[in-house]
C-alpha cells in the first residue's frame, strides 16, 4: 500500500495537468457534479477561471480565444444541463476546426445509466460533433486523457474534444504520473505532402495562364500567412478568400479578390467560373462557396491542399490532391516553382470585372447603411482590430467591406452559422488579445442570443466594443422571405418587439450609445475606440429593408448572381 | 457496388459507437456489420458491409480512418479475401419433411443444433451467398425465425499487420 501523501486527490491531477497544459484561461460555470473541481479551483493561482453566465457563452468565449490566439480553448462545466447545454458550442467548433476541451461534470461512475439527478449522456449526444471524446473511468486515466485531449484538439486539423469526468473519479486519489508522450496509434496527422504531388502543382500553376488561389481557414490555422503572402506575391496570382479565410492575405492587397462564394464579389466569383488552375488551400469546396458542385470552376484543373483526407474529393473531386499542412506546402510549392504564370492578360480581365460591377452601395439618401458603419470601422482601425461577426447580413456586409490585413482578427460562426456567437466570442478573444481592439458586431436578433454575457463583459472589464446592427428584423431570413418567399415577412419583423438596446447595455453595467445618422457613425466610433479597459455599445439603427448583394442563390450556380435589387421598397 | 471493409480499431468503450454514428451521421449504409476480437487484446476488427459507388466508398474509408480510435482500415473487395457468415436457421417440421430438411442440412454442410415436433433448428456456415441459398431452399418449409452473424472476412495470404505501439509527440 502506498502512503496517502504520496497520492494526488484527482483534482489537483485536474490542475496540475492543465498548469502543465499552459492553460492560462478556464471559462466555466460550477454546479454539483463538478463541486470538488471549483473547491480546488478556489487555491489555484497560475490560471484564471472566467465565470460566463451560460455554458454556451463559455464555449463560444473558449472558441473566440482559441480563434485568436491559436492556443486551445478551456470549458468547465456540470453535468446534465451545463453539459447539454454546451452542445451549440461544441457543433459550431467542429465545423470551424476550432481546437478546444470541454471538461463536463458527470454522475458518479456507480450511477450512470441510471437517469440519476443531473445526468445526460454527453458522450453519446456530442460523438458526432467532437473530434473525439472521452469518459474517464478511472483516476489512473485521468492525467493521460487530459493529455490526449489537448493534443488531438490542436492536432492534425483542429477540432473539439469533451473529457467527461464522474464526480467519483475526481474525489478519489491517485499517484500523478504525467504523460511526456502521447501514444495513440491510429491517429498520426500527417504534416509533410507528397514530394512528387507537390512538384506536380508547381508546374501546373507555372503553365497556368488563369491560375486562381482559393484559400480557406486552414492557412490561418497552420500559420501560413507569410507563406501565402510570398508565393502569392513572387507569382502574381489572385487571391480569392472564404469567410473564414478572410485575414489570410491582406484584405487591402492588390491581390486580393475579396470573398468568393454566395455573397462574394462579381470579381471573384467570375474569376472562380473562368480560371484554369483553381489551387484550394485549406477550404473545403463548402456549398456556400460553390453553389450547384456541377457548374463550380468547371474547366479548372484542381490542386486541393488540405491536411484531413476526408475533405478531398468530398465536395467537388479534384485533379491533384495533397494530404498536409498548408504553409509547410505552401513553402515547398514556392521552391519549387521554376518560372511565374504569364498572368498578364488574366488580370487585365479580372479588372474588367472589378469595374464591370464593383462593390456599391445607396450612400445619397442620407440613411444609415451597415455598409458605411463597416467602411468606417475598416479605415479607422485600419483593418488591425480583431472582430467578431454575428451571424446574418451584417455577417456579409462585415466580410465585404472590412479590410482584414491580418491573420487571427476575423472571428466568425462559419460552418454552423451560429446566432449569439459574436457576443461570447469577442468576450473570449479579448483575454487572447492585448494588443488589438476587439470589436463585436452583431445584429438585433443574435445579439439577444447570449445577451446574458454583457455581465461577464462588465464583470470582468473587458475592453470589447459591441456594435449592434439594428435593421429591427432578422435581416438575413427577411431577405430570402423577400426574394424567395413570397414576401411573406413571417415573423421576422422585430420593431416592434425589441429591447431599447441602450437601456439594455447600461443595465448591465456599460457605457452605451445609438444612432441613426450617419453623420454621427465617425464620432460615435471615434468615441468608442477611445474607451479603454472596459466595454461599451454602440448602436446603430439602420435601413430596414436593405439586402446583402451580390448573391449566388442557394445551389445556383455562379452564372445565376444577383448582383443588386431590381425595385427596392422602403420599409418604415 | 458491395464492399466488405475490416476495421482494425481500439477495444475502448464506446470505439463501436463512433463507427455506428458516423455511419448514421454521413447517411452511408450498413449492410452487415460485425465486430469482435482479434489475435491482440485491446484490438477488435469490425467488419462492415457496406455499398455505394466509388466515390462514396472513398469518403466511408477516410472517414473511418479519421476516427482516433481507429488503427487501420482495409477495403477488402480490393484484395483476395474469405468471406465467411453463420446462420442460425429454425424450419418448420412434421413428421414426412424432417429427413428432406436433413438432406438440405447436409448438402449444405450444416448442423442440426435444435429439434422439436414442430421445428429443427439449422446452423449454416460459409460465404453469404451460399447462406441465401439455404434459406431459398428451406423457405418453403416455413422459416420460424432466423439470425445471421453478418459477414466477417480476412484477406487471403499476408494478413492486415498491427502497427506496434509507437509514440507520437
Ligand atoms: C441559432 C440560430 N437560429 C436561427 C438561425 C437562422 N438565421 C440565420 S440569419 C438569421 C437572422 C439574423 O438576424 P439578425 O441577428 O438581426 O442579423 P441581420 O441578418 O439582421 O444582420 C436567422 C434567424 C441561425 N443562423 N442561428
Amino acid at each position: 500500500m502506498k502512503t496517502p501523501e504520496k497520492l494526488m486527490a484527482g483534482a489537483d491531477i485536474f490542475f496540475e495537468c492543465l498548469r502543465r497544459e499552459k492553460v492560462e484561461y478556464i471559462f466555466g460555470y460550477p454546479g454539483g457534479a463538478v463541486l470538488k473541481l471549483y473547491e480546488h479551483l478556489y487555491d489555484v493561482d497560475f490560471l484564471k477561471h472566467i465565470l460566463v453566465r451560460h455554458e454556451q457563452g463559455a464555449v463560444h468565449a473558449a472558441e473566440g480565444y482559441a480563434k485568436a490566439s491559436g492556443k486551445p480553448g478551456v470549458v468547465l462545466v456540470t453535468s446534465g444541463p451545463g453539459a447539454t447545454n454546451t452542445v451549440t458550442g461544441i457543433a459550431d467548433a467542429y465545423m470551424d476546426s476550432v481546437p478546444i476541451v470541454v471538461f463536463t461534470g458527470q454522475v458518479p461512475s456507480h450511477l450512470i445509466g441510471n437517469d440519476a439527478f443531473q445526468e445526460a449522456d454527453i458522450i453519446g449526444i456530442t460523438r458526432p460533433i467532437t473530434k473525439h471524446n472521452f469518459l474517464v473511468r478511472d483516476i489512473k486515466e485521468l492525467a493521460s486523457t487530459i493529455r490526449k485531449a489537448f493534443y488531438i484538439a490542436c492536432t492534425g486539423r483542429p477540432g473539439p474534444v469533451v473529457v467527461d469526468l464522474p464526480k467519483d473519479v475526481i474525489n478519489s486519489y491517485c499517484e500523478f504520473v504525467y504523460p511526456e508522450d502521447v501514444e495513440i496509434r491510429g491517429y498520426k496527422p500527417n504534416y509533410k505532402g507528397h514530394v512528387n504531388q507537390i512538384k506536380k502543382a508547381a508546374e501546373v500553376i507555372a503553365a497556368a495562364k488563369k491560375p486562381l488561389l482559393y484559400v480557406g481557414g486552414g492557412v490561418i490555422m497552420s500559420g501560413g500567412f507569410r507563406e501565402l503572402s510570398l508565393f502569392a506575391h513572387e507569382n502574381k496570382l489572385p487571391v480569392t478568400m472564404t469567410l473564414q479565410g478572410l485575414g489570410a492575405f491582406p484584405g487591402t492587397d492588390e491581390l486580393s479578390l475579396g470573398m468568393l462564394g454566395m455573397h462574394g464579389t462579381y470579381w471573384a466569383n467570375q474569376a472562380v467560373n473562368n480560371c484554369d488552375v483553381l489551387v484550394s488551400l485549406g477550404a473545403r469546396f463548402d456549398d456556400r462557396v460553390t453553389g450547384k458542385v456541377e457548374t463550380f470552376a468547371t474547366n479548372a484543373y484542381k490542386i486541393h491542399v488540405d491536411i484531413d483526407p476526408t475533405c478531398i474529393d468530398k465536395n467537388v473531386v479534384v485533379d491533384l490532391p495533397i494530404v498536409g499542412d498548408v504553409k509547410h506546402i505552401l513553402a515547398e510549392m514556392a521552391s519549387e516553382i521554376s518560372k511565374s504564370p504569364d498572368t498578364g492578360e488574366w488580370w487585365a480581365q479580372i479588372n474588367s470585372w472589378k469595374d464591370e460591377c464593383p462593390l456599391v452601395y445607396e450612400d445619397k439618401d442620407g440613411r444609415l447603411r451597415t455598409e458605411y458603419i463597416i467602411e468606417k470601422l475598416s479605415e479607422k482601425t485600419k483593418g488591425e482590430a480583431v472582430i467578431v461577426t454575428d451571424v446574418g447580413q451584417h455577417q456579409m456586409w462585415t466580410a465585404q467591406y472590412f479590410k482584414y490585413n491580418y491573420p487571427r482578427t476575423n472571428l466568425t460562426s462559419g460552418g454552423l452559422g451560429t446566432m449569439g456567437f459574436s457576443v461570447p466570442a469577442a468576450i473570449g478573444a479579448s483575454f487572447a488579445v492585448k494588443d488589438k481592439q476587439i470589436i463585436s458586431i452583431s445584429g438585433d436578433g443574435g445579439f439577444q442570443m447570449n445577451i446574458q454575457e454583457l455581465i461577464t463583459a462588465s464583470a470582468y472589464s473587458v475592453p470589447v466594443i459591441f456594435i449592434i446592427i439594428n435593421n429591427s428584423f432578422l435581416g438575413m431570413v427577411r431577405q430570402w422571405q423577400e426574394l424567395f418567399h413570397a414576401e411573406k415577412f413571417s415573423f421576422t419583423d422585430l420593431s416592434k418587439s425589441n429591447p431599447d438596446f441602450v437601456k439594455v447595455g447600461e443595465a448591465f453595467g456599460i457605457e452605451s450609445y445609438s444612432t441613426d445618422n450617419p453623420k454621427e457613425v465617425e464620432s460615435l466610433l471615434d468615441k468608442a475606440l477611445a474607451v479603454k479597459n472596459k466595454p461599451v455599445l454602440l448602436e446603430f439603427k439602420v435601413v430596414k429593408e436593405d439586402m446583402v448583394f451580390p448573391m449566388v442563390p442557394s445551389g445556383g450556380s455562379i452564372s445565376e448572381m444577383m448582383v443588386k435589387r431590381l425595385n427596392p421598397k422602403r420599409m418604415t | 457496388m458491395k464492399h466488405t471493409i475490416s476495421v482494425l480499431v481500439e477495444n475502448h468503450f464506446g470505439a463501436f459507437d463512433r463507427v455506428a454514428t458516423m455511419f448514421s451521421g454521413k447517411g452511408f449504409n450498413i449492410k452487415s456489420i460485425s465486430v469482435g476480437e482479434t489475435e491482440i487484446s485491446e484490438v477488435s476488427r469490425m467488419t462492415i458491409v457496406t455499398d455505394g459507388d466509388d466515390q462514396i466508398i472513398d469518403q466511408v474509408v477516410k472517414q473511418l480512418n479519421r476516427l482516433v480510435d481507429t488503427i487501420k482500415v482495409v477495403d477488402l473487395s480490393e484484395t483476395y479475401h474469405v468471406e465467411r457468415e453463420l446462420a442460425l436457421i429454425s424450419v418448420g417440421m412434421h413428421k414426412g419433411s424432417m429427413e428432406e430438411l436433413k438432406n438440405i442440412c447436409d448438402i449444405f454442410r450444416g448442423n442440426i443444433v435444435d429439434i422439436t415436433i414442430k421445428s429443427m433448428m439449422i446452423e449454416i456456415t460459409g460465404p453469404p451467398d451460399k447462406i441465401d441459398a439455404a434459406v431459398n431452399v428451406l423457405a418453403p418449409f416455413g422459416i420460424k425465425e432466423m439470425a445471421r452473424t453478418g459477414i466477417v472476412a480476412l484477406r487471403r495470404g499476408e494478413q492486415v499487420k498491427i502497427q506496434k505501439k509507437e509514440n507520437v509527440t
